[in-house]
């Protein structure tokens, strides 16, 4: 009599231990977000604009998503410039006070940010390609948010190839300079060198400048 | 194609020539193609006409299942319906008659007491005056004995007589007095009698409807039990009308049932997590479909052990403290999860609120859209209410649940029917029409050779063919 109820636990514990095997936390969805502030000169005058963006883009972010801020300076291609990071908890709560917790280092830093002499944005582009390669989300993308216009400190080897192969990078109020103003092409030519870097390296190259219309950028 | 002209130098020749050749052929394969055609149209006929047998057969097996299963499902419908009535009797009877030994002491008391005041109340006939005496003594003074002292007894016997009278009248006056208050006494028992006789008389009233409905059901009853065309035809329709009335409340039950998921969805993710997943489904998903599953199923054994339902013999048949035992326990479980429900309902409101306030923040709009804090009461109490309330009223699930299984066996069957039915009729129209085509096919064989044939008839029909295709078909 006991022999079959026994069988019959031991196979309800199977499936139940089948069950749980296949439940697992589904990261296959998620996305990583860095974002790359540009600090230099006039430029960090703009960073309120900046501020609007990440607040977009925390309001969009999910559970298990992964999003950093990090600052464009002369060396960019170091962990201290990041400003702010996290990664979501699969809890709404949790979420919640994550996002809150991340609008005010943000804020913070918007208040208190000191003008870089330099422009790094390849350190920075490195820096985010080995932080979203490590987070390992299935969606990766870089907001650059800067005038591309780099501007390195004599020493700094920045020659480097990239693998944006699975990223996408987002140029975000590339502003025009004076000088800009005077020749077009230099502006026009700035995009399209950084567009052939970032296609050649793997990755997929796109340009919002109207703020305002935020609603399909990630 | 072009070489079978080239037979001759002229291509009409040719042709004619081939014309000649395959009419012949045709003419002179003949009777053997007819042959061929009707035994093939004959075992298509006969192949598809089998198959309408079996499945007309296979109809009326379904159809007598289906015979026996609405006349089972209706004896056991009936046999409830006449249980019940039975119980309400014995119930009835059960009330009443224990009262009966005190409705019997009260009749008697109340009889007993009008019956002494009754007997009190008579009246006593007055004593016959002592003067009448008086008055045949003086009557029967003869007149030489002298008269002369009549007239002072007269007067005393006035004096008397007025007396008595006097003292008639009081003491008649005291008698009626006496009896009118007996009467009186008397009004509030014929009252109380009235009233005990009109509640026997409800009783025996409703009694006697009972009955009446009783020999109804079992009139109702011996029709099934005799399995008469009648009932078995009010049982089909009555099966189809609860299928589709269960159908309907289930419909609306399966709303309530995800009004209710949603309410507990999104809580469940901040206790399982809001990323796992099991099979494609998110966890936190299928953890409240668990909850109201299991709600439902409490529901369930509830209605069993409550005995409104039958869909589990085995709970219906436990000894009457283990089935109550069982009332209880899963009363408890399923009161205990309604709160689980609330609880996770106030969470939802909880976490819609920081979700709301935190997008406020993220926009630059910190508390511009939020309910104001006098109002979020309401939103939450319903929200509260809705959970507590809605595991209670899927637990009623159960009474269509087993309507709807009960009659989708009658309907399931009644559809296999149908569809057996027009299946048989379409095997049989195939048939027939194999069998026609046949012949068809013979009279199209025969007429490019009209000539050879007219020839035969005209030499005497010497080559007929082997007779009519039908000759030989079944029908």
């Amino acid at each position: 009599m006991n022999g079959p109820v026994i069988g019959k636990l031991a196979a309800g514990c199977l499936v139940i231990a089948a069950a749980l095997a296949a439940c697992s936390p589904a990261h296959q969805g998620n996305t990583g977000v860095y974002m790359l502030l540009d600090t230099s000169g006039t430029y960090a005058q703009e960073l309120d604009k900046a501020e609007q963006i990440i607040r977009h883009t925390l309001s969009r972010l999910q559970a298990s998503d992964s999003f950093a801020v990090a600052r464009i300076d002369t060396g960019s291609f170091s962990e201290k410039d990041i400003v702010a990071k996290t990664s979501f908890d699969d809890r709404p709560s949790t979420i919640n006070r994550q996002k809150r917790l991340f609008a005010e280092q943000i804020g913070e830093f918007v208040d208190n940010v000191h003008s870089a002499p330099y422009t790094d944005i390849t350190g920075g582009l490195l820096q985010a390609v080995q932080f979203l390669n490590e987070k390992g989300t299935s969606r990766k993308t870089i907001l650059i948010f800067s005038d591309l216009k780099e501007d390195l400190k004599d020493g700094y080897i920045r020659d480097i190839e990239f693998d944006l192969d699975g990223f996408q990078v987002i140029a975000l109020n590339v502003t025009k300079l004076r000088s800009d103003n005077l020749d077009p092409r230099e502006y026009l030519a700035r995009l399209e060198n950084w567009q052939q870097r970032v296609e050649k390296s793997g990755g997929e190259w796109r340009v919002i400048n109207d703020l305002d219309s935020l609603e399909g950028l990630l | 194609m072009s070489f079978l002209l080239n037979i001759t130098p002229w291509p009409v020749v040719s042709a004619l020539l081939w014309i000649v050749l395959v009419v012949a052929a045709l003419y002179f394969a003949r009777p053997t193609a007819h042959r061929a055609i009707r035994a093939a149209a004959g075992t298509l006929h006969r192949s598809l006409r089998l198959a309408s047998l079996a499945v007309g057969k296979t109809e009326a097996g379904l159809r007598q299942r289906n015979r026996e299963v609405l006349l089972a499902a209706g004896r056991e419908a009936k046999e409830r319906v006449i249980e019940r009535e039975f119980d309400r009797v014995g119930e009835s009877v059960r009330k009443d008659l224990s009262n009966y030994a005190g409705l019997h002491r009260s009749l008697s008391d109340s009889i007993d007491r009008i019956e002494t005041d009754h007997q009190e109340a008579v009246e006593v006939p007055p004593d016959p005056p002592g003067w009448v005496k008086a008055v045949e003594a003086v009557a029967k003074i003869d007149t030489r004995e002298g008269r002369v002292g009549i007239g002072n007894v007269l007067g005393d016997i006035h004096k008397s007589l007025v007396k008595a009278h006097q003292e008639a009248m009081v003491a008649y006056r005291e008698a009626s007095a006496k009896r009118h208050t007996l009467l009186h006494r008397m009004r509030p028992e014929w009252r109380q009698i009235q009233q005990t006789l009109g509640h026997v008389r409800k009783s025996v009233d409703s009694l006697l409807h009972r009955s009446v409905a009783i020999d109804r059901h079992m009139q109702e009853y011996e029709d099934i039990v005799s399995g008469q065309d009648r009932a078995i035809s009010v049982l089909s329709s009555s099966s189809l009308v609860y299928f589709f009335v269960s159908a309907l409340v289930l419909a609306v039950a399966v709303g309530g049932a995800t009004i209710n998921f949603s309410l507990i969805a999104r809580p469940m993710a901040e206790m399982v997590g809001g990323t796992s997943v099991i099979g494609g489904f998110r966890t936190a998903d299928i953890a409240a479909l668990v909850i109201i599953m299991v709600e439902v199923s409490m529901g369930l054994f509830l209605m069993e052990s409550l005995r409104i339902t039958r869909l589990f013999p085995v709970i219906g048949a436990l000894p009457d403290k283990v089935r109550v035992r069982m009332v209880w326990i899963t009363f408890t479980i399923l009161l205990l999860l309604a709160s689980v429900e609330a609880g996770l309902a106030y969470m939802r409101e909880v976490l819609l609120q920081d979700e709301l306030a935190t997008n406020a923040l993220l926009r630059g709009d910190a508390g511009g859209t939020t309910l104001s804090g006098q109002y979020l009461w309401i939103t939450t109490a319903a929200q509260m209410g809705m959970g507590f309330i809605l595991p209670f009223a899927l637990t009623f699930v159960a009474i269509p649940l087993e309507t709807f299984v009960h009659s989708l066996r009658t309907v399931l069957g009644l559809a296999g029917i149908a569809c057996l039915r027009f299946t048989a009729l379409v095997l049989r129209l195939l048939g027939n029409a194999f069998r026609y085509l046949g012949t068809l096919a013979e009279q199209l064989y025969d007429l490019p050779l009209f000539i050879p044939l007219w020839l035969e008839a005209k030499n005497g029909g010497s080559g007929k063919t082997d007779g009519p295709a039908l000759r030989g078909i079944g029908t």
